[in-house]
């Protein structure tokens, strides 16, 4: 599987997603957000979390409409995987490939922790590795992960199943709980929790390793 | 010329900021302060000389990038 990491100025968990995608047998290369070109042959590219930008306007609204993003659209409209983690989520429904939109939090805190999810559908290559409901334990470092959308918008996602992961205890105002969606073909991923921060032993939970491991096989056979 | 966008959340959208604002009045004796709501003031130069040119630019730069519809809503004053 070929994957790319994009780099924007306050990316920080760059590497993180890079370490868990290689982790689990992809090659991967970072993409700097000025590039206008994804390089060929890729199967997925990886937003990762952050402040891009220093978070300036609002979360992921000034890379949402870099070079590069421009790229990713296409990618994602030819049917490419896009995965956003955190500020990539933020990112996704900045350029549009994902409903909704990421506020500060209900709280008003910035929350570091682990915290449990609900998988809430193994119908995608994210989340196929896992049982349906199964509770994994995923770390949150956010301070505007509260998830909005349109009534209707919401409704769309509940009715085709889109919401990968829900809170077990919501922490920061989410609607319906939610903690991850997936785009319309099931192939764009937004999760504000950070499984690229749950993949080996020496961290506090390996629950990530399904994730990226269920994207490889899935890419290995298609 | 000048453009002045104002950015606001969309009513019905919770805005946790101005609730917290609202409670720091409160603590500080306002007690007439029912609500509050925080939003953004963003003051372009513009090089175009033409009123309807101008506010057609800045309604589209609003809609691309400096508001996001989806929970916001945007005004825009040029003078």
């Amino acid at each position: 599987m070929r994957a790319a990491v994009l780099v924007f100025p306050g990316s920080n968990c760059d590497r993180d997603m890079a370490v868990a995608l290689r982790k689990a047998g992809a090659d991967v290369t970072m993409v700097w957000h000025k590039d206008t070109d994804l390089p060929d042959g890729l199967d997925v590219v990886a937003i990762p979390g952050g402040f891009s930008f220093g978070d300036y306007l609002r979360c992921g609204a000034i890379a949402g409409r870099s070079p590069i993003c421009r790229s990713v659209i296409d990618f994602a409209n030819r049917g490419g995987f896009v995965l956003g983690v955190c500020n990539g989520f933020q990112i996704l429904t900045e350029t549009g490939l994902l409903p909704g939109a990421l506020m500060r939090n209900a709280g008003l805190k910035f929350i570091c922790k682990s915290v449990e999810l609900r998988v809430e559908t193994t119908e995608s290559a994210f989340t196929s590795g896992y049982a349906k409901d199964q509770l994994i334990s995923i770390p949150i470092a956010h301070h505007d992960g509260n998830y909005n959308l349109s009534r209707d918008d919401l409704a769309a996602l509940q009715d085709q199943q889109r919401i990968a992961f829900r809170y077990h205890d919501n922490p920061n105002g989410s609607v319906d709980d939610i903690a991850g969606v997936l785009s319309e073909n099931r192939r764009v991923l937004g999760m504000m929790p950070h499984p690229e921060r749950a993949v080996d032993p020496a961290q506090p939970s390996a629950d990530g390793q399904p994730f990226f491991a269920s994207l490889l096989e899935q890419m290995a056979t298609t | 010329m000048k453009a002045r966008v104002h950015v606001m959340l969309k009513p019905g959208v919770l805005d946790p900021q101005g609730e917290a604002v609202r409670h720091a009045l409160g603590a500080l004796g306002y007690n007439t302060v029912d609500g509050v709501r925080q939003g953004k003031v963003i003051e372009l130069d513009l090089n175009e000389t033409d009123p309807e040119k101008a506010k057609s630019d800045v309604d589209a730069m609003c809609e691309k990038l400096l508001a996001n519809t989806v929970i916001e809503s945007y005004s825009v004053e040029i003078s």
